[in-house]
């Protein structure tokens, strides 16, 4: 069985699928991920999907696993990548991929989870000594 | 419903893995290039074709797949046979509704791969099997 590899770019895990996978692959890259994401204790996972030609109901399955996944373990999921005649596909199939974040490329989605991470974290400093003592 | 005449050799494929549900995928988009289908039909068959070959699998307990490329005088297309000798389908009209499902998926394989397919026409027998054949044409 094929295994697809998970890289680590400074506070965010990368996924990159480049191969066609079978069902036994993509369940081996769910439990793979949430155990990356507790042992680095990243905040973000982006998952290319730039070379997929097809995303299938078990394969979207997967994608709102991870995203639910890594949400419980306090890191954010966006899918980038996606291919027009997938994106087509898929809605026709009746797929509604619930809860995935989603940007144009591995950049955006970057973005996007730094955006969401300081969010968070505004969140936590929202106190008057903390906003003068940033100022 | 089933129109257009086969032409040339059909080309089989077993279904008896998870690995096999990867080869019909790969075999199904060679013969959908060949045929000329547009880049989101390509996309559309071979989705449906990875439900249907899953079913097989999974609910049928293996089988085999036979592909075909169709002539109907003014188009070509592909045409996928998907058979099993499995316990067949209780149900029908059940087992083709969203979101149904007795094996634990989402219930989108059946009805949503004919949502993607031209001519979607399934033959099933309880105790026997269940045969799928499904079509899609050039534009």
């Amino acid at each position: 069985m094929e295994r697809v590899p998970i890289l680590k770019i400074g506070d965010i895990l990368l996924v990159s699928i480049q191969v066609d996978m079978s069902d036994q692959t993509a369940l081996q890259l769910q439990e793979d991920l949430a155990e990356r994401i507790v042992a680095t204790g990243c905040h973000g996972v982006i998952i290319d999907i730039t070379a997929l030609d097809i995303v299938d109901s078990f394969v979207g399955r997967m994608l709102s696993t991870i995203a639910s996944i890594s949400k419980v373990l306090d890191a954010e999921t966006v899918v980038v990548g996606m291919r027009p005649a997938v994106a087509i596909t898929l809605v026709e199939l009746g797929l509604s991929l619930n809860g995935i974040r989603t940007a144009l490329n591995v950049e955006r989605g970057m973005e996007l989870i730094a955006a969401a991470h300081a969010d968070e974290h505004e969140e936590l400093d929202d106190e008057p000594d903390a906003e003068t003592a940033s100022s | 419903m089933i129109t257009g005449v086969d032409v040339g050799q059909p080309q089989t494929q077993a279904i008896r893995s998870d690995e096999d549900v990867v080869r019909v995928r790969q075999l199904v988009r060679t013969v959908a290039v060949a045929v000329r289908l547009s880049l989101v039909d390509q996309t559309k068959l071979v989705t449906a074709a990875s439900e249907l070959a899953r079913n097989t699998l999974v609910y049928g307990g293996g089988g085999s797949v036979e592909v075909n490329t169709v002539d109907n005088g003014l188009r070509r297309g592909v045409r996928i046979v998907f058979a099993d000798s499995g316990p067949g389908i209780v149900d029908l009209d059940l087992a083709l509704t969203d979101g149904y499902t007795t094996g634990g998926g989402l219930g989108l394989g059946l009805s949503g791969a004919r949502r993607l397919v031209d001519e979607f026409d399934i033959w099933t027998a309880v105790g026997e099997g269940t045969r799928i054949t499904v079509t899609k044409w050039s534009r």
